[in-house]
């Protein structure tokens, strides 16, 4: 959803992005990546405002590419981003049972990515190049290898601990 | 032209590089390659860093280096660790062992014998390193220095040669010659087309003059490859050297090196070659004193297979989505912001250093007639020995699965092995003692591709490989193309019915005619390989398909539909954990009373099958 009223500092950070990549047309996808970073997810208004500020862009041609590349979110992302790496190597040593126990665990249902409570996003990707580590699964940037959907439920169940104990 | 007098001694560099390894007495290699990493390198180098202190003092050495360096390839046993005076090879070392392996192995002189490697052949204990049967079979040129040295630190690279090639040719100051060096070496792009590399910076020095470009495709998208990433990561300074080599032979000043999003060591370790170069003048301005100019950026990548095509890079590095454009123009002429490109890809650019230094006669000893040199193969699957390794070209399936992997796992059949990823096709049985080249793999209906090869056995369901493959390009197609956006889709469609149960045998032939029409009617090489899996295992296992087809049946016993699971009434004893466990409510029963599953809710996840005390699940 479109934010309508955003932080005047938000907009500084935009702005600052946008000029330490020298406001220039080829360092869009760099820029959408510090974006992503710092927000965690690309807004729709800063994908416009960004389409704006660059000369030889539209907000169309800026939409365009952050829905071309895999990377970027147009959807706010959990706390904890779960990559399921789904590569052929992963993925003939059993990375789906994993991915698909985390998946029930999540509760989602096909098509969303984001637990209700806003923890856990899961996701898969094509291959992450541990492959002799297989199958992977990346917590924010942890690699665990040789997973299992054993180990992988105590994973979760400390990461479920820790965020009890924070609170 | 007449040659340069560069301001560089580069023997010189080398002695003092070498002496100040030396003065670092016993280096304790670590691995601290991506795999490693996961397998808590980082933790077992600051335990030795820990008790480092004492360890000078009390050793039989003067002193003990802790050196942290790229991969070894042999990622399944991490985290690996090399002491060189015994030359000993310590494998799955974790924290706690280390104190050991101080204790015995570097006061004491003695090897720490239960952190050996264990040979799954003969399960006996291997001491020396060379004798490792996955290392013992390898010819490692290009991964060579990987596992020998900190990347993060450019003197390590001086000291094994780097930038001496690149002196080399500064000074003689001939790029023809270096192109003619090239061609004659018989150098083929290690990306995955085989295009001969001489050949391709021929064309595009014959643009000399005006600004070109040189670009490194390090957007090693094949899932199942690895080696590209264990290059950036262990041995940066040989592919900036190469990339340096080519922009002095084309007569280009800039180069960009794309990496894709998902390798953030290799990134991080480009950039702190990069600046160290830059420093020591092999980069950048006026290097070595004369009058060559050559700057390196890094692009990072945002997830997209199709950008490892080389228009679609371009697009990428230019910051526009990555679709391909049809060819000619070719890059040569009309490449990065419309001027001519030299690209090349990380492997092929990483022998380019020691083909200069060492002649082009030494690279053509490897290989075969019409594949020179060694390439890597990203092992990988349901073989012993998991990892990155370096063999001639020409070496037979049978020695790289057989000898180096040691075998299938846990003593099961061999079935296929894949090579070249979503673009490639599968090997079987009867290709076991075909070497491994451009031109027989490509006979044989496969292609070298980068070099992933994964091995499956008889629990490898290959009706789901080819499916889980479709799937891949279907979702990483850019959408240009109608023949390749709208027929992948077609093509997943179909084999989600045949493993659902539901194909009927009319859904080959029409698998086969679209696999044809996406093939003829793609623009890149995304669409015109996406369909070989599909092809190549309806060639090789035709009976498979036809199995979930007629009968109903997943021989490998992987395809969830086809499973049949069922509670044997006799064993059961109503204790109703099973219908506790089942996540979709599909056992219904009473306590005490035999449980019964409703077929057309069951998933068949098998949670039932686990839970059950008494064994009475079964899974058909």
């Amino acid at each position: 959803m479109p934010t309508l009223t955003r932080d005047h500092s938000d907009w500084v950070k935009v702005d600052s992005i946008i000029e330490s990549y020298d406001a220039k047309k080829s360092n869009l996808i760099a820029i959408l990546q510090k974006v992503q970073e710092e927000f965690r997810y690309l807004p729709e208004d800063i994908l416009t405002y960004i389409g704006t500020k660059i000369e030889g862009l539209s907000p169309a041609t800026v939409y365009g590419v952050a829905t071309f590349y895999a990377q970027f979110s147009l959807e706010p992302k959990g706390k904890y981003i779960i990559k399921c790496c789904d590569g052929t190597a992963c993925h003939v040593r059993g990375s789906m049972p994993v991915y698909t126990s985390l998946k029930q665990r999540f509760g989602l249902e096909d098509g969303t990515f984001t637990s209700k409570d806003g923890l856990f996003t899961l996701e898969t990707v094509s291959c992450l190049g541990a492959c002799g580590l297989a199958p992977v699964v990346v917590i924010n940037d942890k690699v665990y290898p040789q997973m299992t959907t054993d180990a992988m439920k105590i994973i979760i169940d400390t990461i479920l601990d820790e965020e009890h104990s924070a609170q | 032209m007449g040659t340069n007098t560069i301001n560089i001694n580069i023997q010189e560099e080398q002695q003092r590089a070498e002496e100040s390894i030396k003065a670092q007495g016993l280096r304790v290699l670590v691995c601290n390659g991506t795999g490693c990493i996961a397998n808590g390198s980082n933790d077992v180098i600051a335990k030795f860093k820990e008790l480092g202190a004492d360890v000078s003092i009390l050793t039989q050495h003067d002193k003990v280096t802790i050196v942290p360096t790229g991969c070894h390839g042999f990622c399944e046993q991490g985290v690996l660790v090399i002491i060189p005076d015994l030359n000993i090879t310590y494998v799955k070392v974790k924290p706690e062992d280390v104190e050991e392996i101080v204790d015995s192995h570097i006061r004491q002189g003695k090897p720490v014998e239960r952190l050996l490697y264990t040979s799954p052949r003969t399960g006996e204990k291997v001491y020396k390193n060379e004798d490792i049967e996955f290392y013992a079979r390898q010819s490692r040129t290009t991964l060579k220095n990987c596992g020998e040295m900190n990347a993060e630190c450019i003197d390590e690279a001086i000291a094994k040669h780097a930038y001496e090639a690149l002196a080399k040719v500064l000074q003689e100051n001939n790029p023809e010659a270096v192109i003619q060096e090239i061609e004659k070496s018989g150098l083929r792009g290690r990306g995955g087309g085989g295009f001969p590399t001489g050949r391709k910076w021929r064309f595009t020095a014959a643009n000399r003059g005006g600004k070109s470009y040189v670009v490194c495709n390090g957007d090693e998208g094949d899932p199942g490859a690895f080696m590209d990433r264990s290059v950036m990561e262990g041995d940066p300074h040989k592919l900036l050297e190469g990339m340096a080599i080519a922009g002095f032979a084309i007569g280009s000043d800039e180069a960009y090196i794309y990496v894709r999003a998902e390798y953030p060591l290799a990134i991080k370790r480009l950039r702190i070659a990069i600046k160290q170069a830059e420093e020591r003048g092999f980069l950048g301005k006026n290097i070595m004193g004369t009058d060559f100019n050559f700057e390196i950026h890094i692009k990072e990548g945002a997830g997209a297979f199709v950008c490892g095509e080389e228009t679609a890079l371009m697009a990428s590095i230019e910051g526009e989505r990555g679709m391909p454009r049809p060819k000619p123009p070719f890059p040569a002429n009309k490449g990065l912001f419309g001027r001519p490109t030299l690209i090349n890809n990380v492997e092929t650019l990483a022998n380019v250093p020691d083909i200069i230094r060492k002649g082009a006669d030494w690279f053509s000893s490897f290989g075969t007639e019409t594949s020179k040199g060694t390439k890597t193969f990203a092992l990988t699957g349901e073989v012993n020995n998991t990892g990155l390794i370096e063999v001639p070209m020409g070496t037979t399936l049978r020695e790289i699965i057989f000898d180096i992997g040691g075998g299938i796992r846990n003593g099961k059949k061999f079935k296929a092995a894949q090579i070249g990823g979503p673009s490639g096709g599968c090997l079987t049985e009867e290709h076991l003692d075909l070497p491994m080249d451009y031109d027989s793999l490509i006979k044989a209906g496969a292609m070298v591709g980068s070099g992933g090869l994964v091995v499956m056995n008889e629990d490898t369901c290959i009706v789901e490989v080819a499916r889980f493959f479709m799937h891949f390009t279907q979702s990483e197609s850019c959408g240009k193309c109608v023949p390749c956006r709208e027929g992948t889709k077609n093509m997943l469609k179909i084999l989600e019915k045949i493993v659902r149960g539901q194909g009927e045998m009319k859904d080959l032939d029409t698998l086969e005619e679209l696999a044809y029409a996406v093939k003829e009617g793609s623009l890149c090489g995304l669409g015109k390989t996406a369909p070989n899996p599909v092809l190549s295992t309806l060639k090789y296992f035709r009976d498979e398909y036809v199995a979930h087809i007629k009968e109903k049946r997943c021989p490998a016993g992987v395809c969830s539909a086809l499973k049949v699971i069922k509670i044997d009434e006799a064993l059961c004893k109503g204790c109703t954990k099973c219908a506790r466990t089942c996540p979709v409510g599909a056992i219904s029963g009473t306590v005490k009373n035999p449980h019964k599953i409703d077929q057309s809710k069951c998933i068949k996840c098998g949670a039932c099958v686990a839970a059950c005390p008494f064994k009475a699940i079964k899974q058909a």
